[in-house]
This record gives C-alpha cells, structure tokens and sequence, in this order.
C-alpha cells in the first residue's frame, strides 16, 4: 500500500485556534440586534395533570411583555421516531418542567417577571415513576392515545399501556441452552438517569422574517433534521421546508443531548407568533437537566447458562427502561440496545426483551453510547462473576466467548470484520492482569476490573450524506459538509481525507459549520458514524475533483487522464517527469493554449455516501430477518483501583482502553476521545447520581449537587490504545469510536471493587457510601432498593 | 441605570447598567465581549472566568457595578496581540474538544502561571479544579501546561 501522508498522522485540530483566541463563535456569541426578544417558559410543577385553564391576561399587561403563547396557539406535534410530544402541553403535563406557556419580552428579566403572573389551574392526576410500577395492571395511563401516534415501522406500542415500544430477539431455543448449561446465573441490575451536562446549555434564535422565511441557530448535532422536523411540525401553517433554515456555528459539546429535536422547535413556534424579530430561547442549567433528554434509568434482569468450561449457551435478559412521559427518541435507544443486548459474545440461544416504558419523569434518550453504556452494565459485570463462579479467568471466559467476524449476531446478521481479541489481549496486557497487587497501606485494597464492548451506529436503514467541495483560485479548499463538528474532531478528520487524496496540505483547508442553505444533507452527527459515512462523501468528493482536475489537464495537454497524478498539490504526468502544474494555476481560470484559447472549468465537486444494505424489517417477534446495524466497532477496557476499606472511596490508580476503530485517521484526537470519553463514563460509575423527589421534580439540576468530575478527578495514568481491523467499507478502513469510550467505565469499576474487596455493587453508582455500608455490614452483595425514588 | 466605567482589555470603556446586572451580561451583550460564556450561572463551572485586577474571578457572580474604576481581562485580551506562549502549547496538544471550556480555562491558567511559573502536576490540577470541562477529560490540558512549563 501507498504511504499515506495524511491520514493516520497526528494532525492538530484544524479549528483549535478559533477555540484557543476565544474567536469561536457558539449561538449565544452572534449578534442578533436590538429586536432580539427573550423567551420565559411557564412550566409545570406537576408530574401528571389536566390543565383546566391558563390565564395570560396579567402577564400580558406586563409593558415590555410582545407576546404570551400556550398550547392552544401551537396544537401541533413533533418527533423523529415518533411523534407523542407537542409544541406546548396542551389538556394535560406528564413531567415537573414541561411547558405549558411561554412569555416573550424585550428583556429578559421582564419574560421572567410577566412568567409569574401566568396563572395556570392543573388538576393533579396520579403519576408513575418507577417503569416496574407502570407496566403493573392499573398504573396511570400517561398517553391514553398511544395506540395512535405516529411512528417508524420498527416500533411496536403496546395502546392502552404505558409501553412505547418493546423490541423482542430470539434466536435459537433458550429453554434449551439453560437445559444443556452446567450453570445458570441470575440477577437483577439497576442503571439510574445521568446527565450530558454539556458546557454549553441549549439554545436556539428562531427568525421568522416578514416574508415567511423562517431562520434558526441552535446549538445542535442535527442540523437538517431539525429543519424537516421543525417544517413537519409547523407545516399546519403552510411552512415548508424550503421556508426553514438552520444555522450551527461552535456547538459546546452534544453527547447525544442536542440531537433530534428538543426545546428548538419552541423557539421556531415563539418566532412563528412573534413575526419579525428574533426570539432566543437559552435554557439556564437547571432547565438543561430536566428539559433536555437525560439518559434512561434501567432496570436489567439477567440470566446466562454456562457450560463447565465456559461456553455460554443462552442468554436471556429483560431490560426495562424508564423513557419519562416522552420517548420519541429515546425508544430508539431501546430498540437499538435491545438488539446488541447480549453484548459482544458468541451466544447460540438468545433471548431479548427491551421494553421502552412512559413514566413521569423528565424524556429521556440518547446519551453517549446510545443504550449500550446503560445496558453492558449488567452484562458485563455479570460475565465477571459468571467467570469467577466457574472458577476461570474473567478475561479468558471473554477471549473464549469473543465474538467473531462472521459470527451469527443475535439477529441472524453476520459480524464484521474487528479486533476484539486484538483489544482483549492488549488491554490485559497493559494491565498486568493476573499479577496481584497489594497497597502499602494496610487500610487500602488494590484490584482490577476488566470488560469488553460493543456499539453499532443506530441509525434508519437509510441515511444519507454528502459533502461539496470547491476550490479557490489560489487552489485553497472549502469543503462543505453537514455533520456537525461537537468537539470530536471530524473536521479535522475530513480536512485529512481530502488532503490525502488531493495532496495538499491541511493548511489549504476548510471544513465549513453547517447551514442547511449552503450545506449539503447529513442525516445527524450522532451514533459515532459522521467518520465513516460522511468520511465516505468527503473522499469521494475530493476523487470527483482530482477526476475533473485531470480533465482538464487532459484536454489542455493531451496527455493521457491515467498518465496524471497528484503530488504535493501539483498535477505531473507518469510519462513527462518534467512536468508539472499547480493547482492554483488552472482550478478556476482554466489553461491557456498556445492559440490563446482557454480550456478549463471551475472545479467543484461532490461526494455522497447512502446507507442502502440496512433493513429494519425484521420479524417483531424475533427481530430475525433483517440487517438493522451497518457494523459494529469493538474493544476492551481495564482499571486498576484502589479502595479504602474505611471510607469506601475508590481512587483509578489506571485505565487502559482500546478500541478498534478501523483505521485512525488522527490517532491523536482518537486517543484524546477514548481519555474523554472514559473519564465521562467513569463519573458515573463512581459519583454522578440523579435524584427526584416523591414528586418526580428533579433535586440537584446543577453543578453543586450534581457532581461531573474535575481536574482532581481524573485516573493517576489513562492509557489509551488503537487497534485497527479495517472497515471494509469505511474511508481508508475508519469506523467511528466517540461513543464508545465510555461504555466499559461502569462495569469495569464495579468487577475492580468486587476484586479489591469483595463487594459486589449491583446498582450505580458505585460510590463510596455503598462500599462503605456493605464492607461495614459484612455484606457480600448487597441489593440497593431502587434508590431513585425513595 | 447607573454610568459606570473600566478598563476592559487596555481600554476605557463606559456603560450604563442595572444595580443588579452581571458583569457577564454586561460584558457579553453590552459591550461585546463574547469570551466569557455562560455554563451555568452560579460559580460552578468557570465558564465565565475573567481577571479583576489581575486575579481570576467569575463574572456571573459578580455585580457589574463592582468593577467600576478597575480593570478586567478576559480572553479577548489575552488574544489580541497575537498567541501567548501558553496558547501556542494548547495548539500543539489538542488541548480542546467542543472548546466552550477554553475561554475560562485559559484565563484562569495565565493568572496562575504568572504567579507560579513553575509548577509540578498536581499544582496545575488544583489550579484548574474549579473550571469543569465535559469533553477533554483534563489531561490534554494539562499535557499542554506542562509541556509549556517543561520547555519555558
Ligand atoms: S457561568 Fe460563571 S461559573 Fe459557571
Ligand atoms: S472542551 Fe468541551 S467542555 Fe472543555
């Protein structure tokens, strides 16, 4: 294979300067001039009530007040998987927080004061908070309707229930795989709700100009589905998609909490009624906790048969999530998790039941890891003591049960080509598992954790993307892409495929922030794919202008198109080595001939990539049949901790991970993601816990309360490894990782606290209180009563 | 509304503000300074950090009329007369992911290193405690501090 000069270099972040000199702009950083209006949402503080009646007369009279809006003046609804969710409550709220009303004004502080004065009269009905409790027979119903909503064809509610949607697997006969295993393991594992807490908090500026034309900034990884979402939504009033422009400058870190669509469409609404002036809508962090998706809580009841030697031969596990009262999108973490719910094994007999559940908490949905984070938290612990109960080796019961490529996933499909053992034996490896170690500290115990994973992008079966290139005349680059640059590093990772391919240096290019005017259509930077799929654009964009490019100089020099190459931006020709001719000197005036005449054109170009091997139609029953998931990317991840046997406090003495992501196209910012992104896993698995009271109103929105971790927080040694079994269809191999890092952090803590000191932590986090109370009470595993609600 | 005037950046600038205005506010939507970013609003994340007379305070706690007379730096100085050395070190590191952290994370380690300009590891994890960052998980921040110190 040729070198490559670009791709798999550690290549400096290509927008790090804008970053560093403050010059990056995020939404709240434009200036929208002195008609910019202030939004103030009225929000519930019931969990579950019928609205009887909304008075806004005295908010009106507010001076400085434009306009006051409620559900009646927006009956309509919105959603990307399914639509159960309005603009604005209308005869009833499901969650503490949901709006009801909102006052816009010239200033803010005049929303907030006329926002008080909106008296709205509820009738309190009872509420659920617990998913155990609301799919009991008699639970309050929170979407009578259910059964009419309007959904993907891969979805099944159950009307009449407080089921969204429940995703059944089965493969082989489970009753029979228990039968021939020599052991069978049970249990049941709790996942709480976490937070994105994203540094910057949501926000969006809707214009709706005298014209019709309506214009949003958002901070979002959505760009092009907000606008169809937002068109869809507000379509009763005869806005189409072409009226409806969506702007992304800097985006403050996504996670998953900025995708779809969620408070935007409020501020397209508020815009709507207020026509002519800007409306900024900018939840403060509070607000961005409840109003937002947060991720799912679960609840995994597990069970795994074993052979004497390892083997596992069934697996069945029952995952209820709590979605909160709207699960547009979060269903589809369901969906998607429950068909990976086995995790990376090898099982012949399987059986999933993952079931999305309305309660009356906050929505929930995506958050990095999309399902897989909550989910392998439960399955990979309970590999650990599968093992340890076997008496074999953890990480040996893995590398046995592994699965790989070609192997049957629990949906029939095939597994692509990846580097799990590479990653297992690596991470061991770097590790030292095996080796025992104490603490000079007789009041401290050292252990070690180890889990593998998984993660397939979720996606529809046919996403699409593409990227537009064009060159200036001093055969400088932009490229125009749609995927949303969120801190990950891809445009970066586009400037060095281009630039691979075009051999010029990243110095030449730019990756433009999306505008759905300029931009060509990405689906939605979200599901760790934008490498991968938009990668494939980009690349292909750039062999369309390298083809264009010897064209021309085909036709100037009659040379023979084969016979040209790029090198170091320059056209040369194989069979004349002296010549050569720079880029800038033809891509946009074209080349003169000895006549005087010119022959050229303006290169341009475009690439697209579409997802067209992928089926969701699967059989509900079994969810065999189809080919739900592009491919999977893999890897492993240890800790070696250290536990006070007083205090319960855990220190990461280390952290290894490593993930096989294909090919690195910029291993620095692919290490520096799997460092982040393990760092955000491990705070859950250690400290970050939401809390609610009997009301469901949230307790600690905020960083007080709500603990992410600080510098002072950080492993003593993260090690971050590459492994790279190239994706047969990705650009030079890639396939994404962003998510992933944060998967194995919980599972891995909670086998290194069972190794150190013998307490086996069932339910996250896994905080010090926990380890505390059980190494105190002499309790080997201890089962915490869903601590949510207390 | 009550006319207060400071030095913002090596100017004198002077505004008309609220008793109760924040400095983040003002300096933000009255005078244009978008460096300074709202995280959270309480003291919690840094996000907003500036220099008060040369010493890091938050500027969603504090009242713009407090800064009346005195001198306040953020970001936006710091980058005017062309990279600093530190910056030129959070470039070559990747320092920064979504980069929403950098304003405040940036302003806050230019004081700290004046007035300890050779610190050890842990020093800078301390220094840096009370900026919160979502994405990077601290060490390319700190990789690039301490690089800077390494090679100053
Ligand atoms: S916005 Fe000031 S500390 Fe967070
Ligand atoms: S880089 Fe995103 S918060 Fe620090």
């Amino acid at each position: 294979m040729e070198e490559l000069k670009f791709v798999g270099k550690d290549i400096p972040r290509i927008d790090e300067k804008e970053k560093i000199t403050g010059a990056a702009r995020y939404v709240d950083d434009l200036d929208f001039g002195p008609n910019l209006l202030y939004a103030e949402i009225v929000e519930s503080p019931y969990p579950h009530a019928l609205i009887k009646k909304i008075d806004t007369s005295e908010a009106e009279k507010v001076e400085g007040v434009v306009k006051v809006v409620t559900g009646k003046d927006f009956p309509f609804k919105f959603g990307l998987y399914m639509k159960d969710r309005y603009i604005f409550a209308q005869d009833r709220v499901r969650f503490v927080g949901e709006q009801v009303a909102a006052v816009v004004a010239r200033d803010p502080k005049i929303a907030q004061k006329a926002a008080k004065l909106v008296k709205v009269e509820y009738e309190p009905l009872p509420a659920v908070f617990d998913p155990l409790e609301a799919i009991k027979e008699g639970a309050p119903i929170i979407h009578p309707e259910l059964g009419q909503y309007s959904h993907v064809p891969w979805f099944f509610p159950k009307g009449g229930t407080n089921i969204a949607h429940h995703r059944k697997v089965r493969k082989g006969d489970v009753e029979k795989g228990f039968k021939e295993a020599d052991y069978v393991f049970e249990d049941t594992y709790k996942i709480p709700r976490y937070a994105h807490c994203c540094m910057e908090t949501h926000i969006s500026v809707a214009y709706y100009d005298l014209s019709g034309r309506l214009t949003l900034w958002n901070s979002s990884q959505s760009p092009h589905v907000q606008k169809a979402l937002i068109a869809d939504a507000l379509s009763p009033l005869g806005i189409t998609e072409k009226d409806v422009r969506v702007i992304t400058p800097y985006v403050g870190g996504g996670f998953g909490g900025k995708a779809g669509v969620t408070m935007e469409v409020i501020a397209a609404a508020l815009a709507v009624a207020c026509k002519g002036n800007p409306v900024k809508v900018r939840w403060r962090r509070d607000q961005e906790f409840y109003n937002t998706y947060m991720r799912q809580q679960v609840i995994s009841k597990i069970k795994v048969g074993v052979k004497k030697d390892g083997t596992i031969t069934a697996f069945q596990i029952e995952n209820f999530w709590d979605a909160g009262p709207y699960v547009e999108y979060g269903a589809n973490v369901v969906n998607a998790s429950g068909l990976s719910a086995t995790g990376p094994y090898r099982i012949p007999n399987v059986k999933i039941d993952s079931y999305c559940i309305y309660t009356n908490l906050p929505a929930a949905g995506p958050y990095r890891g999309f399902g897989y984070s909550e989910m392998l938290f439960s399955v990979e612990s309970h590999m650990t003591r599968i093992a340890k109960a076997i008496g074999m080796d953890p990480v040996e019961f893995r590398r046995k049960n592994a699965i790989r490529e070609g192997d049957s996933l629990a949906y029939g499909a095939p597994m692509n080509p990846n580097g799990l053992i590479e990653a297992i034996d690596k991470v061991a490896e770097e590790i030292e598992w095996g080796k025992k170690e104490e603490s000079k500290d007789p009041k401290k115990a050292i252990g070690k954790g180890f889990a593998i994973f998984w993660k397939a992008p979720a996606m529809p079966p046919n996403v699409s993307t593409t990227a537009f290139l064009k060159f200036s005349g001093d055969g400088s680059v932009n490229i125009l892409v749609s995927g949303m640059e969120i801190g990950q590093g891809y445009h970066t990772a586009m400037a060095q495929i281009a630039a691979e391919i075009l051999t010029i240096p990243i110095e030449k290019i730019r990756v433009e922030l999306p505008d759905t005017d300029r931009n060509p259509y990405h689906w939605q930077t979200v599901a760790s794919h934008v490498t991968w799929a938009s990668g494939n654009a980009v690349k292909r964009a750039a062999l369309e202008a390298r083809d264009k490019i010897f064209e021309v100089v085909s036709r100037a020099y009659h040379f023979n198109k084969d016979s040209l190459y790029l090198e170091n931006g320059k056209v040369k020709c194989y069979l004349k080595p002296d010549f050569e001719l720079d880029l800038k000197d033809f891509v946009i005036n074209g080349i003169m001939k000895e006549d005087g005449y010119y022959v050229g054109q303006n290169i341009v170009a475009s690439g697209q990539f579409f997802v067209d091997f992928c089926s969701a139609l699967q059989d509900p029953e079994t969810s065999q049949g189809g080919h739900p998931n592009v491919h999977y990317t893999v890897g492993a991840a240890a800790v070696k901790i250290e536990v006070d046997k007083e205090t319960g406090k855990v220190k990461i003495l280390k952290a290894v991970e490593a993930i096989d992501c294909g090919k690195a196209i910029n291993p620095l910012n692919v290490k520096d993601q799997i460092i982040g992104g393990l760092l955000q896993g491990l705070a859950t698995a250690l400290y970050e816990d939401m809390r609610f009271d009997k009301n469901g109103k949230i307790l600690n929105p905020n960083f007080t309360d709500y603990k992410i971790p600080t510098s002072l927080d950080i492993p003593e040694e993260v090690v971050p490894i590459i492994v790279e079994v190239a994706q047969p269809d990705g650009p030079f191999g890639a396939r994404g990782m962003a998510e992933h890092p944060m998967i194995p952090a919980a599972p891995m803590i909670a086998n290194a606290v069972e190794d150190a000191v013998g307490v086996r932590i069932k339910a996250l986090p896994i905080t010090a209180e926990k380890i505390a109370l059980a190494l105190a009470k002499g309790e080997k595993e201890p089962d915490y009563y869903w601590h949510i609600m207390k | 509304m009550r006319k207060i005037s400071f030095i913002l950046n090596g100017e004198k600038r002077s505004v008309y503000v609220e008793p109760n205005d924040l400095l983040l506010d003002v300096l933000r939507d009255k005078l244009g300074d978008k460096t300074p970013k709202y995280g959270c609003g309480r003291g919690d994340c840094g996000t907003c950090t500036v220099l008060l007379n040369g010493k890091s305070v938050r500027s969603c706690l504090i009242l713009a009329v407090e800064v009346d007379g005195q001198e306040i730096t953020t970001l936006e100085g710091i980058s005017k007369g062309g990279l600093t050395e530190l910056q030129k070190y959070f470039l070559k590191h990747n320092s920064f992911q979504c980069g929403f952290c950098a304003p405040g994370m940036i302003v806050t380690l230019e004081e700290f290193l004046k007035k300890n300009p050779k610190p050890d590891e842990e020093e800078v994890k301390e220094a840096i405690s009370g900026n919160l960052c979502r994405c990077t998980g601290y060490v390319p921040i700190i990789r690039a501090v301490m690089d800077y110190v390494k090679n100053k």
